[in-house]
């Protein structure tokens, strides 16, 4: 009896031995061998910042030794962070190969590139003017953006609900749509008052635009069984616009939604392209106008991840309102 | 139960009406010189083959459409245009799929801004067709007998003076199916309004209705109309009934050979 028991517990402990979170422990060694290479080898070209980005890439190697030990403890495991292990030792991969071909072996020469302690450089002496530059596109994108998909929506719903509308405005529409944001600068800056005007008109356009036709096709394609009940049930056309035609719309206005986001973001470099003082485009132009590419990189890095981090959030008001889909799609 | 209030039933009338579909450039008859009385209160079947123009027989009582000639009234005036008086339940639910289902039955009386007044009317209805316990449910997570049932509580909860049914119970599992037809009775007499249902399983028609109304195929005429006096309940092994069920059956065989 105690035998067979004993043999249980045995086998039971020998089954679950300690396991370190694997892709932990790839992903230390990666961000490790980014951080001994950096230190390690002697630069081809001069860059700042090369023990910095040295001490930061072995620290993330010690974090992430250290959450290897911590997951199977913790028990985190099928968390977010082990969802992005793979992604963690890959980025670190990376970064190793980034290295050794602009620093290390210079196959990648200055000015056009910049090894990754490069941008770290930009960020430590250029902070400043890079938060204020972040601070008025800010500004600009969110005015243009918001005055956009509100103008875009609220167009759309009436392109798509009223005959003679869309009689005028679908054409027109048509015509604007794929006129690029550049063709715009000398009309634009002619009737605004202020360039900064003029730059908010090109951001909400490029951001109302798609928002506008996918708001008004969403709204024509919406079932016509369902104005019928709605009207069998004694709704004012109000009502239908408010309760039927804009919820079946939505998925459509949603796409529009993503498709303004990205526009927004590629436009931001012309709208800041004249008159500007400050702004993350302006700093792109300024920059590339004298070879600063690692400028130029760290001020795409900035822009990529607050355009990530908002089409993130967008999702996520998304997957809130379009809760009643779950199932469908 | 929804029994306290009662309502003015309506009476309808088509007179002479004929009406079509445009194709293309032709025109698709549907319904050809149909007249038809009922009587406030009444209950009407309307029996066909699939195709004749059943649907579209009551999508212009719902003034869900005009009629290309004749004319359709309702307690004497002409019907122009849908209201809540005279609701329709589709022949596939239709509920509002971003709706849950106590918002597809808030539908009616939220768009005539009587929702405040109603609530425990909601409440009511959902009870009725079984859907208590589905009401922060969303059309998708119910099964098409459920959504049906939704689609006649969305309908029920307006109090309507005249109530059109395409086909509600046809999806319905049989035993949910009887239950629904004995509530739809009940109510019908309760309630006291004008009831026109479309279905196409004889025995049912034989069961609910005061009069069952045969139509011949597309461009549907009336071929025949049976008038059904016993009372309710009815039972389905009663002789007379079988015997009308096999002449209807024995005439809608004959329609569907022409
Ligand atoms: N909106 C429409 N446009 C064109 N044709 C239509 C339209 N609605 C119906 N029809 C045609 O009218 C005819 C009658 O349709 P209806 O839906 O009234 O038939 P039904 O008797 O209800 O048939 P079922 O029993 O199969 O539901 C059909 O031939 C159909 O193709
Ligand atoms: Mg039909």
């Amino acid at each position: 009896m105690t035998e067979a028991i004993d043999f249980r517990q045995a086998g039971f402990s020998a089954e679950r031995p300690f396991r370190p979170w694997r892709e932990g422990i790839f992903a230390a060694l990666a961000w490790g061998a980014t951080a001994a290479v950096t230190w390690g080898l002697p630069d081809v070209i001069q860059w700042g910042a090369t023990g910095l980005f040295a001490s930061l890439a072995g620290l993330v190697a010690l974090v992430f030794l250290t959450l290897a030990i911590l997951v199977p403890l913790r028990g985190w495991q099928g968390g977010v962070l082990t969802h992005y292990g793979p992604w963690f030792i890959a980025l670190g991969l990376w970064l190793l190969v980034w290295e050794i071909t602009t620093a290390k072996l210079g196959w990648l020469p200055k000015p056009f590139f910049s090894p990754p302690q490069g941008l770290l450089h930009v960020y430590m002496t250029d902070w400043d003017r890079l938060l204020i530059c972040v601070a008025y596109t800010a500004r600009l994108w969110g005015l243009g953006f918001f005055l956009g998909i509100t103008l875009g929506f609220a167009g759309g719903v009436g392109l798509g609900w009223s005959k003679r509308f869309a009689y005028w405005g679908m054409p027109l529409l048509k015509l604007i749509g794929p006129v690029p944001a550049s063709a715009w600068i000398p009309c634009a800056f002619f009737i605004f008052p202020s360039t900064f005007h003029a730059s908010v008109f090109l951001v909400a356009l490029a951001s109302g635009i798609p928002v506008a036709i996918l708001t008004a096709s969403g709204i024509s394609q919406v079932n016509r069984s369902y104005y019928d009940v709605a009207r069998t049930l004694g709704a004012s056309s109000r009502w239908q616009i408010r309760n039927v035609a804009i919820p079946a719309a939505l998925p459509n206005v949603f796409v529009g939604l993503f498709m303004g986001l990205y526009y927004s973001f590629a436009v931001l470099v012309v709208a800041e392209m004249l008159g500007a003082k400050f702004g993350l485009g302006w700093y792109l132009q300024f920059n590339t106008a004298y070879s600063a590419y690692a400028n130029v990189y760290a001020a795409l890095v900035i822009m990529a991840l607050i355009c990530a981090g908002l089409v993130r959030a967008l999702f996520s008001v998304r997957d809130r309102v379009l809760g009643w889909q779950k199932g469908i799609l | 139960m929804l029994d306290h209030a009662t309502v003015q039933p309506l009476g309808l009338t088509f007179d002479r009406v004929s009406h079509g579909y445009d194709i293309g450039k032709s025109v698709l008859p549907v319904l050809e010189d149909v007249s038809l009385d009922i009587q406030p209160g009444e209950f009407v079947a309307l029996l066909g083959p699939s195709g004749c123009g059943k649907s579209t027989l009551l999508r212009l009582a719902a003034g869900l459409e005009v009629p290309r000639r004749g004319r359709v009234q309702g307690d004497g005036r002409p019907v122009t245009a849908p209201g809540p008086d005279r609701i329709l339940v589709f022949q596939d639910a239709t509920l509002f799929p971003w709706r849950t289902v106590r918002g597809n039955v808030e539908a009616g009386p939220g768009a005539r801004g009587e929702l405040a007044a109603k609530r425990a009317r909601v409440d009511e209805a959902l009870q009725l067709v079984g859907l208590e316990a589905f009401g922060d449910a969303f059309p998708h997570q119910l099964s098409g007998g459920m959504a049906q049932r939704a689609a006649i509580a969305r309908a029920l909860v307006n109090d309507p003076r005249l109530l059109l049914l395409d086909e509600p119970l046809g999806k319905l599992d049989s035993l949910t199916r009887l239950n629904l037809q004995k509530d739809l009775v009940r109510l019908w007499q309760v309630r006291g309004f004008t009831a026109i249902l479309v279905t196409h399983d004889v025995e049912e028609a034989l069961l609910l209705a005061d009069r069952v109304v045969l139509f011949s195929p597309r461009p549907a005429r009336i071929v025949q109309e049976v008038r059904v006096d016993s009372p309710h309940p009815r039972r389905r092994d009663d002789p007379a009934l079988i015997a009308t069920r096999s002449a209807l059956l024995a005439k809608l065989g004959v329609l569907e050979d022409v």
